[in-house]
């Protein structure tokens, strides 16, 4: 940890001095404020940020302060301003994704400079004015280029995952390759989206993908990229707990459980509790063995970050049957539960319930609906607080209407908690498919095969206010459209009792986190990608959002 | 799978992976012999797994991972778990593997052939009688049924007109109806039209004579009433049973061939 406090204050230019004074052991264990060092700003999930320049009060005088269009791929596609630094870039392949570049996941901002990903690319933009201090692009082999979650950081290091499956280190102050790891075979159609989250030496990445292989966790050593661990989402060989939950070990080795998506983590235990993904083959479900839980998929588990061993479970999905990853970002609590002060986690899944469990024990709390539509699964809940599928809404032959549709009522966008109001929010949809059964055959599809679904609309896209204490809705915002819309790309709140998001409208809002009243908004033209977040920089509070290919940061003058 | 993204309309992720190039098609064929042979009794004809219990080998790591037959041979020669040790050559196991390579290996699988239309026409023709009619008219429903010759579609779009069609997007051959507004400004004023957009922030819309116009309804007290011609479609869906579609789509596509 020595060796952190030193590189940070290295790189640290002479105007953030003052600020970094705070960078010390636990620099990324403070209170999210004028940095954002991670993936959801601090370790909790909360995305609940200590500024309050911008407030209640003068937030109508929120102000565009820039923009900045960036343009995924090896060279510029326009003219290039005089001082634009060139392009590093690295690569095994000699593929060139040519789809448009979205910004689709968390921005770092250390030390008055922001990294900003998309599928292969990395941007350092000057947090001021967002003007391009470098910019690295890696030349892929393929895969599935839909989305990157960002960047982790670790002293001047960052850590970026690929489509084809490469674990990069960059000098954040230069752009240059330190190094790049393979991080799971191409050959089994693996392929890596997710932000890395570094926790003291161990640099934390989730493997996964859209055939029957099994999702991993693995931890890295920061300095050289040494595997430390690798903690497996499903049982891999006789012998291994929740074995008895498969069909069979073949079943369980092909059984998926991908984590997808950043956990959140606690220092107290030192245990990081990530969301697992759906099991495998996803739809035709006879293969992984009827009535059977395959473990540990659509779980939220709890992983020691020293050993790689699993604390504790909570399964929110058994034997999931639709694709309903349970890979969304969990959010760590603090609070009164049951009339005394308990450490809590909190998900609202995409399967359309709400779940708190005890996070130092793993026990289950809390479970409530919060999408009215969701039809997939009994009135009651069995004796561990989980839903009971109806199997007959798996998918028919000639179709099963099931609500949700493959998105699911909550998904990967992220929910955000504010200590002011004692609600979590999160961005949901009501939504119905037709789910058909295209693969009879007992010995069902791979991965996504099997079934064919079709849309049939929606009963809205909500910004969703729950009490955790009693998992019920305390209000909920429809958005006004006429659209078939899907989920917005989620949440920030700030102690300057604000609630920032995008809604479905292409309208950036900042909203009462009280009671969902719109204190402010501007129209951008498109609908945001990823969620809002917030830095301060030489005395100056901004906050940012992505829309498709441009950054907007907002401030006060 | 991978987390879905945010709003629709999003262009998707391509997915390139290593499809083999096309093998030998004499060895293919020698392969498909051994393995006919040797293999097909326990990992099925299509190698999706057999009658004897053998795993899907589309999925096997030591197959994805395999070349030339490098991977597979020593399982062939040696066995595992349950599976007998074969004797056969280097060029024989070569073979079997140029057969193996040659399935394509997805996560996702193509368009289905399946006959949808399970349900009674009967019980359909009652329930459209029942809940359907006061809107539309039988002769209305028929000409919807013959515009379109597939059942998905023609089940998509009775449920809900306009919702694009499924697999690859595209425009949903039976258009939403139009959505009209109402608008009721501070000052009295009432405008009528059709919808154009609306948010929550501002309402578009077209009045009859063919003018467009946009209202800020933010921070206002001006008044929106949409009105919505698929509202009963919407509420429908909470309250169907699955029996109820497949019964009605029976139906509907029954009228295509009456006269």
């Amino acid at each position: 940890m020595k060796k952190l406090l030193a590189l940070v204050f290295v790189t640290t230019t002479a105007t953030l001095v003052v600020s970094a004074q705070g960078v010390h052991r636990d620099f990324l264990h403070k209170p999210l404020a004028d940095s954002w060092p991670t993936y959801s700003g601090d370790y909790s999930g909360k995305r609940y940020s200590a500024l309050t320049q911008i407030n209640q009060r003068n937030v109508k005088t929120l102000t565009l302060a820039w923009t900045r269009r960036l343009v995924a791929g090896p060279g510029p596609s326009g003219p290039v301003p005089p001082d634009e630094p060139p392009v590093i870039a690295g690569g095994e392949g000699n593929v060139v994704f040519g789809g448009a570049t979205i910004v689709k996941g968390s921005i770092l901002s250390i030390d008055g400079v922001l990294y900003v990903t998309a599928p292969d690319n990395v941007w350092a933009l000057d947090a001021n004015d967002g003007h391009l201090l470098w910019r690295y692009f890696w030349k892929t082999k393929g895969g599935t280029h839909i989305g990157n979650r960002g960047v982790g950081m670790w002293g001047n290091y960052l850590f970026f995952v690929t489509p084809d499956n490469y674990l990069i280190s960059l000098d954040a102050k230069t752009g240059k390759e330190r190094w790049h790891k393979e991080l799971a075979s191409f050959q089994q159609q693996y392929f890596h989206t997710m932000a890395p989250v570094v926790i003291d030496n161990h640099v934390l990445v989730g493997s996964s993908n859209d055939l029957d292989m099994p999702g991993f966790l693995q931890s890295f050593e920061p300095e050289t990229g040494e595997l430390q661990w690798k903690w497996y989402a499903t049982p891999q060989k006789a012998g291994d707990p929740g074995l008895d939950t498969w069909k069979d070990l073949d079943a369980a080795i092909h059984g998926g459980g991908h984590p997808w998506v950043p956990g959140a983590y606690d220092p107290e235990t030192r245990l990081y509790i990530i969301g697992t993904g759906n099991p495998t083959p996803a739809y035709t479900s006879a293969p992984r063995g009827e009535g059977l839980e395959n473990l540990y998929t659509c779980a939220l588990v709890a992983i020691n970050v020293d050993t790689g061993k699993m604390a504790w479970y909570y399964q929110t999905s058994p034997h999931d049957t639709h694709d309903w990853d349970s890979a969304q970002t969990p959010v760590l609590v603090d609070g009164e539960f049951g009339g005394r002060p308990r450490k809590l986690v909190l998900t609202a899944a995409r399967n359309g319930y709400f779940f708190v469990v005890d996070r130092v024990t793993g026990e289950h709390l809390l479970t409530s609906k919060f999408s009215e539509s969701a039809n997939w699964a009994r009135p009651e809940l069995n004796a561990k607080g989980q839903p009971i599928r109806i199997p007959a809404k798996d998918h028919h032959i000639a179709g099963a209407l099931v609500s949700s549709a493959n998105q699911g009522a909550a998904n990967w966008p992220p929910p955000s908690y504010s200590p002011q109001t004692g609600l979590f929010y999160v961005p949901s949809t009501e939504t119905y498919a037709l789910y058909y059964l295209t693969e009879p055959d007992p010995r069902g599809a791979l991965g996504l095969g099997g079934k064919d679904e079709r849309s049939v609309g929606t009963a809205g896209s909500y910004l969703t206010a729950i009490d955790y204490k009693t998992g019920k809705i305390v209000w909920k915002r429809r958005y006004r459209t006429t659209a078939n819309t899907g989920l917005t790309a989620g949440f920030l709140t700030t102690a300057g009792r604000l609630l920032f998001a995008g809604d479905v409208g292409g309208n950036f809002v900042a909203y009462d986190p009280a009671n969902g009243t719109p204190l402010w908004h501007t129209q951008l033209g498109a609908n945001t990608t990823n969620a809002p977040e917030t830095y301060m920089v030489d005395g100056k509070q901004y906050v940012l959002v992505g829309a498709g290919d441009t950054l907007y940061a907002f401030s006060l003058y | 799978m991978f987390s879905q993204d945010g709003p629709p309309g999003q262009a998707p992720g391509f997915v390139a992976y290593p499809q083999r190039p096309p093998g030998d098609a004499a060895a293919i064929e020698r392969g498909k012999g051994l393995y006919g042979a040797n293999c097909v009794f326990c990992h099925g004809a299509n190698a999706r797994g057999g009658d004897g219990g053998g795993p899907n080998l589309l999925r096997s790591t030591i197959v994805l991972e395999d070349q030339k037959g490098e991977r597979i041979a020593p399982v062939i020669r040696e066995g595992r778990g349950g599976m007998p040790p074969f004797q056969l050559s280097d060029a024989q196991i070569a073979d079997i593997s140029e057969f193996l390579h040659s399935f394509p290996v997805s996560s996702r699988t193509g368009p289905s052939t399946i006959n949808i239309l399970v349900g009674d026409p009967k019980k359909g023709e009652a329930y459209v009688a029942a809940k359907c009619a006061s809107c539309h008219t039988t002769a209305a429903l028929k000409a919807v049924a013959i515009k379109l010759d597939d059942p998905k579609m023609l089940q998509q779009m009775w449920l809900m007109p306009g919702n694009a069609g499924g697999r690859g997007g595209g425009p949903a051959p039976i258009p939403a109806p139009p959505i009209s507004v109402t608008v009721t400004q501070a000052s009295g004023e009432v405008v009528k039209g059709r919808l154009s957009r609306v948010d929550d922030f501002s309402v578009s819309l077209t009045q009859a004579d063919g003018t467009h116009r946009t209202f800020r309804t933010a921070g206002t007290t001006t008044k929106v009433e949409i009105h919505d011609p698929l509202t009963p479609h919407k509420e429908l869906l909470r309250i169907y049973t699955d029996d109820d579609i497949h019964n009605v789509t029976a139906y509907l596509s029954s009228l295509r061939s009456q006269s």
